[in-house]
């Protein structure tokens, strides 16, 4: 691209930093306004702690291995509920996929239920299932189900008709024309609805310790944080929480690619 | 055929492999559609299921195999969301969220539009913001709210700041990658049409990219209005959330659920609103192939 006219002479302040340090700046600069804030006293709010004092409320937890504590807690159930959703939601979306006639029979239902906003669900399920750990798990099953369902109904619908077509001349029975061919060809979008539900069951996860508040969990951390005006706690579990969902991200995108990378060689290697 | 374009993604098809098979190209499902007969058939199968389920949740109340207070019977429902509708106790919360949805959808799409339009069009810009607008939407909504509660109170600021950030994201990504995605030879070809830079904003990047944009912008909508749920059932004292919250305290489940069925409703009819208005700008793209 030739955006910049004088290569050799580059007077923009903007570009004169190197490209991988950019991204810094503006954090960098955020933390040392804040650092002036407190420096020079320009509010004298509880609420404007010191950057020191969050590292320290930081380390701390993390030393007495309270946060690891609630942080289990809260994946734990992010996880059986992730898993109960998830293959809730295949078999669903197989079905869906699979049989047009099952697709003409529910589909209209399951997408009538679909528009409910996912957390109007609490108020119910907290009366069928109590305010404990059985609503929460409930809850994030839910939220695992619906793009799990979705994604596998469309990545089965999406199966090239033309390899149907060389499977049935090949003779292929209708079990190996659905693990050799159909779920092959649907992975790609199977997977990102299980990428989807996992980033929804975590979500969830924080939605249902806020509104069934009972028990141990990141979210309950967040609450108490508040409650208690301790603006370092609260910081701390925002940080938790984006570096949590982070990382379910990323292991779920290398999950993906690991399972997706006989697609790239297939193609490759025609 | 070859493999590579079978197995290509439906969205990096480039305008390269146009002649695609010709057997797919047609999908057999749009032309039955539009016949009479399998549609009648497809609206009647519809119907089986939620009929059952409505029966049975009927009976389950009728026979007191649940308790009422678990499972209102649907006449009960009904008569809530009838009693709601006439003696004005709906009509207000509902304008409320959806004023609140619309403020706080309406600052989230103005700031993402203008986020997603800087990051596309400038690199440099992008770099120095966009690893801080990552590390800010990796933390949801929830994440920041008790964050807002402590900053700014449980008012109206909460609320539309929570919405227009649930907006704010899905806009600002799609616009991105919808400028950032403009194939280059349509901006080869505008430079050798020797376009002006409005020119080639307003002629080739902006309509090459309103149709990604328009999917971040429905996007946008449908977490704003997640996001108002969750803020009302968390904190407010109006707006369909709190009938939600209100009627699960008093443990009448007949309100909890007319809110509900009031939520999804207007949740689908605000999607199916822009998903009318994208029709409507898009169709030159259908009139053009």
């Amino acid at each position: 691209m030739s955006t910049h006219p004088h290569p050799n002479r580059n007077l923009n302040p903007f570009t004169r930093i190197p490209k991988p340090l950019r991204g810094w700046v503006l954090p960098a600069a955020i933390v040392f306004v804040w650092w002036l804030a407190v420096r020079l006293g320009w509010s004298t709010s509880p609420l404007l702690v010191p950057v020191e004092t969050v590292l320290a409320t930081g380390w701390q937890q993390i030393a007495s291995g309270k946060v690891f504590s609630e942080l289990g807690a809260s994946l734990q159930r992010d996880l059986i509920g992730f898993a109960i959703g998830a293959s809730a939601g295949l078999v669903a979306g197989a079905v869906l996929g699979l049989s047009r006639l099952a697709e003409k029979l529910i589909g209209p239902s399951f997408h009538t239920l679909k528009q409910i906003s996912l957390f109007a669900w609490i108020p119910l399920l907290s009366v069928w299932f109590g305010l404990g750990d059985a609503a929460k798990v409930a809850f994030l099953s839910l939220a695992a189900f619906f793009p799990v369902v979705l994604n596998t109904v469309e990545g089965i619908r999406s199966v090239p008709a033309e390899l149907i077509e060389v499977a049935r001349v090949l003779r292929f029975t209708r079990w190996q024309l659905l693990t050799r061919v159909v779920l092959p060809g649907a992975a790609p979008s199977i997977f990102a609805g299980i990428h989807l539900a996992l980033i929804y069951a975590w979500l969830a996860t924080l939605g249902a310790e806020y509104l069934l508040v009972s028990g141990k969990g990141i979210g309950n951390l967040l609450i108490d944080g508040r409650e208690h005006f301790q603006m370092d706690l609260v910081l701390l579990g925002v940080v938790v929480v984006g570096a949590v969902g982070f990382a379910l991200n990323w292991i779920a995108t290398r999950i993906e690619r690991r399972a997706l990378a006989w697609r790239g060689r297939s193609v490759a290697s025609y | 055929m070859s493999t590579q374009a079978l197995l290509a993604e439906p969205g990096s098809r480039e305008l390269d492999a146009a002649p695609a098979p010709a057997a797919r190209s047609t999908p057999p499902v749009r032309h039955t559609g539009w016949r009479p007969g399998p549609r009648l058939t497809n609206w009647l199968l519809a119907w089986p299921l939620p009929l059952a389920l409505l029966a049975i949740w009927w009976l389950a109340a009728d026979q007191g195999w649940v308790a009422a207070q678990v499972l209102p019977p649907p006449e009960t429902v009904w008569g809530a969301l009838r009693d709601s509708i006439a003696n004005g106790e709906l009509w207000p919360n509902l304008q409320i969220s959806l004023l609140r949805v619309l403020a706080g959808f309406a600052a989230g799409l103005a700031g993402g539009l203008l986020l997603g339009v800087a990051m596309g069009l400038s690199p440099t810009f992008k770099d120095y913001v966009y690893p801080l607008f990552k590390a800010f939407s990796q933390v949801p909504v929830l994440g920041w709210l008790p964050l807002l509660m402590l900053l700014v109170g449980i008012d109206e600021a909460l609320k539309v700041i929570l919405i227009a950030k649930a907006a704010l994201v899905p806009v600002t990504i799609n616009t991105y990658q919808g400028i950032a995605g403009v194939p280059s030879r349509y901006i080869e070809v505008a430079r050798a049409l020797k376009f002006t830079r409005w020119q080639m904003l307003s002629k080739v990047v902006f309509p090459a990219a309103i149709a990604p944009i328009w999917n971040g912008v429905r996007y946008g909508l449908t977490h704003a209005w997640l996001a108002l749920v969750v803020v009302e059932l968390l904190a407010s004292s109006e707006g369909l959330g709190f009938l939600i919250v209100y009627g699960r305290q008093l443990f009448q489940l007949d309100v909890v659920m007319a809110a509900v069925v009031v939520v999804g409703l207007f949740g689908w009819l605000l999607d199916k609103g822009l998903a009318l208005i994208e029709t409507r700008l898009l169709r030159w793209r259908k009139e053009a192939f």
